[in-house]
């Protein structure tokens, strides 16, 4: 929270901000801004853990516009054809900003891309959150044995706008956000651990307290810290400080 | 400000780029109602002066603009220089008011290596250096990466405050 509010507390000292976050101690290798750029970095984190046999698979997320990009193709046909730990996890929310996958991507499914690099291509209901776990993780098991990459579609949406600050523009129905709504991967996550008597309700509005409280305290923690001064844009840049 | 030529740039011959700074997206200027045109290749002089030239490009023309101001009040007479094309680039314009004050700075909101402001400063140390009284100076964006942080990021692009200094250190020279 810190990080997005451009504080000097933050993981990256403000310099990532929200589009360029990176934490390697959990694995994360960065947020890229350019549509696309992130999935040739996931196929060269894959073949880095391949060169360095540790076991290490490669996550990447991106969207339905992404999957339209020169970036995804190439990416996808390198670590076929090298057998990369690599898992491209497509969260197809309908539209790239407003232009609507059924306008822009040529296939129904975007796992279907997935049979031009012979590579296995799942379509999973993004709103349900034990579904994702289990495809992803029949994908992770199929990298770590070393078969290589696999293409992961899920299916979700996004209830607000692409972000803040936009021009409104009519692209899509408030029933259908409605009808999205009514799916929303918490609430289905809520009511399956209380039918399948995992949880009770008492248990799920206890964490819900305590996910509020730490969510109140990053937010007051970010809002108290201090701003980065002008000479820190110096700092943590290059390994050894060039002029 | 740096007057954008869309109207020139698609009846021109030949393909022309257009380079917005996002710093003057929210500047607000006149525009005539009728047709009109900035030529490519003619610099506009925005400030006449006679004891320094100051090449100003883009989001630094404003920042020029209110360093001549400083400088006027301390007596310091500043030519502001707004090229409004960068190629071609109106390098007779630039080298005829170096030939009068005798002190060249660039401006440019860009990155100090490979600059336009590099650009100009190497031509009036080629074209222009027997009128010169001071070495040419550089206000440009320090090569670092721009950070997100705007209490950072802010500090990095030429202000006037930076450009005021430039001026100071080219009339002591």
């Amino acid at each position: 929270m810190a990080e997005l509010l451009g504080r000097k507390t933050g993981v990256n000292k403000g310099k990532g901000g929200s589009m360029h976050l990176a934490d390697f101690s959990v694995g994360s290798l960065g947020e890229t801004s350019i549509v696309g750029s992130g999935l040739p970095v996931a196929a060269g984190a894959g073949l880095g853990a391949k060169m360095l046999k540790n076991g290490r698979v490669s996550l990447c997320f991106f969207g339905d516009g992404a999957s339209n990009e020169g970036t995804f193709h190439e990416s996808l046909n390198i670590a076929a054809i090298w057998k990369l730990p690599v898992i491209f996890l497509c969260e197809n929310n309908g539209y790239a900003i407003t232009t609507a996958a059924t306008y822009s991507v040529a296939v129904k499914d975007i796992a279907r891309r997935a049979d031009g690099y012979g590579i296995p291509g799942e379509v999973v209901d993004g709103q349900d959150v034990l579904a994702v776990y289990d495809t992803v993780s029949v994908a992770v098991a199929r990298a770590r044995k070393g078969d290589g990459p696999s293409l992961v579609e899920a299916k979700t949406y996004r209830y607000m706008d692409h972000a803040k600050g936009l021009p409104p523009v009519n692209y899509r129905t408030a029933e259908e956000i409605a009808f999205w709504k009514k799916r929303d991967p918490i609430g289905l996550l809520r009511e399956k651990l209380l039918c399948g008597v995992l949880a009770s309700q008492a248990d799920i509005e206890a964490l819900e307290r305590q996910v509020r409280r730490e969510v109140d305290a990053a937010v007051a923690f970010a809002r108290e810290s201090p701003e980065p001064s002008p000479e820190d844009a110096f700092a943590d840049v290059y390994a050894t400080a060039i002029g | 400000m740096g007057s954008v030529s869309y109207l020139e740039a698609i009846r021109d011959d030949d393909p022309v780029l257009c380079f917005e700074d996002g710093n003057l997206w929210m500047t607000k200027g006149d525009v005539p109602d009728r047709d009109f045109v900035v030529p490519l290749g003619k610099a506009e002089v925005k400030r006449r002066g006679s004891d320094v030239t100051v090449f100003a490009i883009a989001g630094s023309v404003p920042q020029a603009l209110a360093a001549a101001e400083q400088a006027a009040k301390e007596g310091i007479s500043v030519e502001v220089i707004d090229p409004r094309t960068i190629k071609p680039l109106d390098t007779a314009t630039v080298l005829e008011s170096v030939h009068k004050t005798g002190r060249f700075i660039a401006v440019d909101p860009a990155h100090k290596s490979c600059s336009i402001a590099s650009e100009i400063a190497a031509t009036v140390a080629e074209e222009g250096f027997w009128d010169l009284k001071a070495p040419v100076r550089r206000v440009t964006t320090p090569d670092i990466h721009i950070p997100f942080a705007s209490s950072m990021e802010r500090g990095l692009y030429p202000t006037s405050q930076r450009i005021v200094e430039a001026i100071h250190q080219s009339m002591k020279a």
